[in-house]
């Protein structure tokens, strides 16, 4: 069919060779080196990342994007897949960084870095597969370290309770999925999204339901959508802080992009996938904003709004093939989203995960830095020009309503305004309340300097972005799902 | 230039944000030197205003740049007779109210670099011409009020009145953006071809008359309005709002920012939907009385001297969004009159601007002396502040609508336009300025005579900032009321190619 048939070049995926190989000599270096240079090992996974990222560059920047599928159709080369892969890249770092100080105490802690870039492979595979066994071993890769780093605390019984949580959920749902992708493969008699995209289009409509409803679970419990999302709040809350942050967001940006890209080929008439996707969306949005309301703690009501931000984000996946808006908002919900959770955790990790709202009263006049980033981050979330997340907002309403689907954006619009009321309710404890009082930010320490510079690169780039998204509404524009 | 105006107080924002807190008298002076930018600047315009020659579009001084290109939005800001007026009152208000004395709870700074930043953005909203810039703007007004409401209001009260502003108009610039992105999918076939260029689209109206998506983005543009101007029933949040801030918040809020709702009304829903609007002026003008009628009888039972001005807005604005509904009417053979509706609308706009600010101002003085606004705590101070009871009463006077001041000229046409449209509607919008006269005269007789109660005998003459600036805005209001002229023929150059009117 092109290039990739009959062959395995190997170029295609050397992105996902130099992190493997990171990842391999990180291990190696945390089980040989002493303990007081056991942070190395974050070093050497931030040159790991930068060196992904360059030949991701490469590979994007060699003539025009390229669109195409790779290892016998088995695996994307495309706008969303190299978009993503930087995107998740990015972000990665980010999470070594903020992790550096945090792990410092832990006697062990060089192998942590190994498994987060073997995570944010996972997360890599998600987002170009498009074969529903790589598909499946991505996701698998996914979890399975992700519920490795959520117990990384081996004394914590909050981070033990938390990854018992994702691990049965996720089993469960993998589970799920593994029998919905079971079902395909036996009406289509292939794996790969090329094959199954002809091959469904006559297969019979009952079998095919239940196929794709199994396979958006699996999913949906990566992206921490209803009705798997629980873990969401839980491992917020109890899993190490850059945990948190690391698994609210990165495993979200590939399964999305994993979730657009299998739906894309689903025939509409006879599996139903998009009226079932806008459900789950409405669900998941309303769900978690409504259950954000009542959090008394930073870390579970940051937990929810994830939630609740991926149900904006499926918007998108209900728009495919509808609506030209709908990759390009999709890719730039997700640099939004990521910033702002990236910057909210943040200053949690700052705060040294201290997360109790009288913690943050009077923030504003005691660290106006973190206090403002917090501002940033949430109003980004609810989408205030100019910051990122309103173009995002912007992007998929439109996208939704270009796709028929007014009512979908409405309720967003509904839970939109729900969502400011826990957001400012905070933004009031911060600006409004003394910081003298027992327990408040007056009595908190800090992290270090590396915390705090990545909170403030994250809060400008939530606004730098938000005001220059040309560049990027313009790249992503041509960033077609394949097949 | 007008870029200028909208960015110089942005620069003096974060400027205040770096200087040392200590001084405070160079602090007010720095900030009012950043405000009256935009007031010279709007000034220059007015000067070089040319009218709109017959065949334009209405709009000049245009100045624009590339922002998100590929979704067709782009920064593009400009005036015409609408907007012009409304550019002027807006800088101006803003300076009275930035040198007014007020309480900074020892966080000055940030309260001049909150208050320079809501100038920055309430000009851009008057002055963009691209809906996705103007929401940009719309939305960055609910913010910056949020905290200065929630961070300078009166005690624990003002934190909820704060979030309940910040709720109420959210839902209202949410549906607003709901209505932009419809009438935006319809501006073309696709993402490359679709705009959000203002004056294309009220050249183009891409989606007008009946339908579905024409009803829905028209009534979220009714909801937002109608929050923000406010119409009853959604005008919850304006009291509240209104009694917590600090005076020159009040000032701001009722002086530009619920203009901001009746200008979208304007410059949105009768230029870019006139077709749909025709359907809906009826039950806009009736809701317009209903805000008139109650907002005057609501006003008249309050006790309390900010809550009584607050309600005084809520009809204010009602007679405004009457003479725009009689503007939009389908009456043909009626074209001067909804001339004479619009223009009124605008000129009251102004002109509450001026009135409503001065008495917004008026309480803030009286609250620095007495830290109460219970008008029965009150008495007989005419005979200690004279100067005090003199521009609140020239103040009082042009609210209810007294001949020779600017309320008058506005309500004058605003009657005499949708008499002609819905006489009965008319009629009955009558008792509210019969209600307001009352409660004008009661107010007056409340405060400034009868006995003077012990507790007020140190009272304190207005200091020399308060008198300047009040002292400003009742001489507009007097000129206004006086030689309307230069005013008019402004609004008018904007109103006639708006109704297609020559």
């Amino acid at each position: 069919m092109n290039s990739g048939m009959g062959s395995m070049p190997v170029g295609d995926v050397i992105p996902e060779i130099v992190l493997l190989v990171g990842t391999v000599v990180v291990l190696l270096f945390a089980l040989s080196a002493p303990r007081r240079v056991q942070w190395w090992s974050s070093v050497i996974a931030i040159v790991t990342i930068g060196a992904t990222s360059a030949v991701t560059v490469k590979l994007m920047s060699a003539g025009s994007i390229p669109q195409r599928l790779t290892f016998f159709d088995t695996y994307a080369i495309d706008g969303a897949a190299l978009w993503a892969k930087q995107i998740i890249l990015a972000a990665s770092a980010i999470v070594v960084v903020l992790s550096v100080d945090w792990f410092r105490s832990d006697q062990r802690h060089g192998e942590y870095y190994a498994i987060v870039l073997m995570s944010a492979l996972g997360a890599i595979m998600m987002a170009g597969a498009a074969d529903l066994m790589e598909l499946t071993l991505a996701v698998l890769l996914s979890s399975a370290t992700s519920s490795v780093l959520i117990a990384y605390h081996r004394q914590s019984r909050r981070a033990g309770e938390a990854a018992i949580k994702y691990y049965l959920l996720g089993a469960l749902s993998n589970g799920l999925m593994v029998y919905g992708i079971v079902l395909l493969f036996g009406l289509a008699a292939t794996t790969t999204y090329a094959g199954l995209a002809t091959a469904l289009r006559t297969a019979h409509s009952l079998p095919l339901i239940a196929g794709v409803a199994l396979t958006i679970v699996g999913l949906a419990f990566k992206i921490g959508a209803v009705p798997v999302h629980a873990w969401m709040p839980d491992v917020s809350e109890g899993a190490p802080a850059p945990v948190s942050a690391f698994v609210t967001t990165l495993p979200k940006i590939g399964a999305l992009i994993a979730l657009a890209r299998l739906m894309a080929i689903m025939p509409e008439a006879t599996s139903g996938w998009r009226p079932v996707v806008a459900l789950l969306a409405a669900l998941t949005m309303t769900i978690g904003n409504v259950a954000a309301l009542w959090q008394e703690n930073i870390r579970r009501l940051l937990g929810w709004s994830a939630v609740s931000q991926t149900g904006y984000g499926m918007m998108a996946v209900v728009a495919l093939n509808r609506s030209d808006l709908a990759a390009p908002s999709l890719l730039y919900f997700l640099v939004a989203y990521t910033l702002g959770n990236l910057a909210a955790f943040g200053v949690v990790i700052q705060l040294r995960g201290e997360a109790r709202i009288t913690h943050y009263h009077g923030l504003a006049q005691k660290h106006p830095v973190l206090a403002g980033a917090v501002v940033v981050s949430f109003l980004s979330f609810v989408g205030i020009p100019p910051l990122a997340g309103f173009a995002a907002k912007v992007a998929l309403f439109g996208a939704s309503i270009d796709a028929g689907y007014a009512w979908l954006a409405i309720l967003a619009i509904v839970n939109t305004v729900i969502s400011l009321a826990y957001y400012a309710r905070i933004i009031g404890h911060m600006y409004f309340s003394d910081p003298s009082g027992e327990d408040s930010s007056g009595s908190l320490a800090i992290m270090g300097w590396a915390p705090n510079a990545c909170v403030l690169i994250c809060s400008l780039a939530i606004v730098a972005v938000g005001i220059a998204a040309e560049p990027l509404f313009a790249s992503f524009r041509a960033a077609l799902l394949l097949p | 230039m007008l870029t200028a105006a909208i960015f110089v107080p942005l620069a003096g924002a974060i400027v205040m944000l770096m200087l040392p807190a200590s001084r405070e008298r160079m602090l007010r002076a720095i900030a009012a030197a950043f405000a009256s930018v935009p007031l010279v600047i709007s000034a220059i315009a007015w000067q070089r205003f040319q009218g709109g020659a017959p065949g334009t579009s209405g709009f000049e001084q245009i100045e624009s740049a590339g922002w998100i290109p590929t979704l067709g939005a782009n920064y593009l800001v400009g005036i015409d007779g609408i907007s012009l007026p409304l550019v002027v009152l807006t800088a101006l208000l803003f300076l009275a109210s930035i040198i007014y004395p007020v309480d900074y709870r020892g966080r000055i700074k940030s309260y001049f670099a909150l208050f320079l930043f809501l100038e920055s953005v309430s000009l851009g909203v008057f002055l963009a011409l691209d809906l996705l810039l103007f929401y940009v703007f719309w939305d960055l007004s609910l913010v910056g009020m949020y905290f200065l409401i929630g961070a300078w209001g009166h005690g624990e009260e003002a934190r909820r009145a704060a979030l309940k502003f910040f709720l109420y108009t959210l839902a209202g610039s949410l549906a607003m953006l709901l209505a932009i992105l419809v009438l935006y999918l319809h501006s073309g076939p696709s993402t490359g071809q679709r705009t959000f260029d203002m004056i294309q689209l009220i050249a183009t109206r891409p989606l007008d008359g009946p339908g579905l998506s024409a009803t829905l983005a028209f009534v979220g543009f009714g909801v937002a309005f109608a929050i923000k101007t406010p119409l009853v029933p959604f005008h919850t949040w304006l009291p509240p709002a209104h009694v917590d801030a600090p005076a020159p918040v009040s000032t701001i809020l009722a002086g530009v920012l619920l203009k901001m709702g009746t200008y979208g009304f304007v410059r949105i829903m009768l230029s870019m939907m006139p077709l749909t609007f025709q359907r809906f002026a009826f039950p806009l003008a009736v809701l317009a009385v209903v805000s008139i009628v109650y907002g005057a009888l609501v006003a008249l039972a309050q006790d309390n001297l900010k809550r009584r001005i607050a309600y005084t807005s809520v009809n204010h604005m009602g007679y405004v969004v009457l003479g725009v509904a009689a503007a939009g009417a389908l009456s043909a053979g009626n074209e001067q009159a909804r001339v004479l509706a619009l223009t009124g609308a605008t000129v009251e706009m102004v002109a509450h601007g001026l009135i409503t600010g001065a008495l917004f101002l008026i309480t803030g003085s009286i609250w620095r002396r007495a830290a109460t606004y219970e008008l029965a705590e009150f008495g007989g101070l005419a005979s200690k502040t004279p100067a005090l009871t003199l521009l609140a009463t020239v103040a009082a006077f042009a609210s209810l609508g007294l001949p020779g001041l600017a309320g008058f000229v506005a309500e004058f046409q605003i009657f005499v336009g949708a008499f002609a449209v819905y006489p009965w509607l008319a009629a009955i919008g009558l008792i509210g300025i019969i209600v307001t006269a009352a409660l004008f005269l009661k107010l007056l007789q409340r405060v400034f005579l009868g006995d003077l109660p012990a507790r007020w005998s140190a009272w304190t003459e207005l200091g020399r900032v308060e008198l300047v600036s009040l002292t400003v805005l009742i001489v507009l209001v007097i000129f206004v009321g006086v030689a309307p002229a230069t005013l008019l023929a402004v609004i008018e150059a904007g109103v006639r190619p708006l109704l297609g009117v020559r």
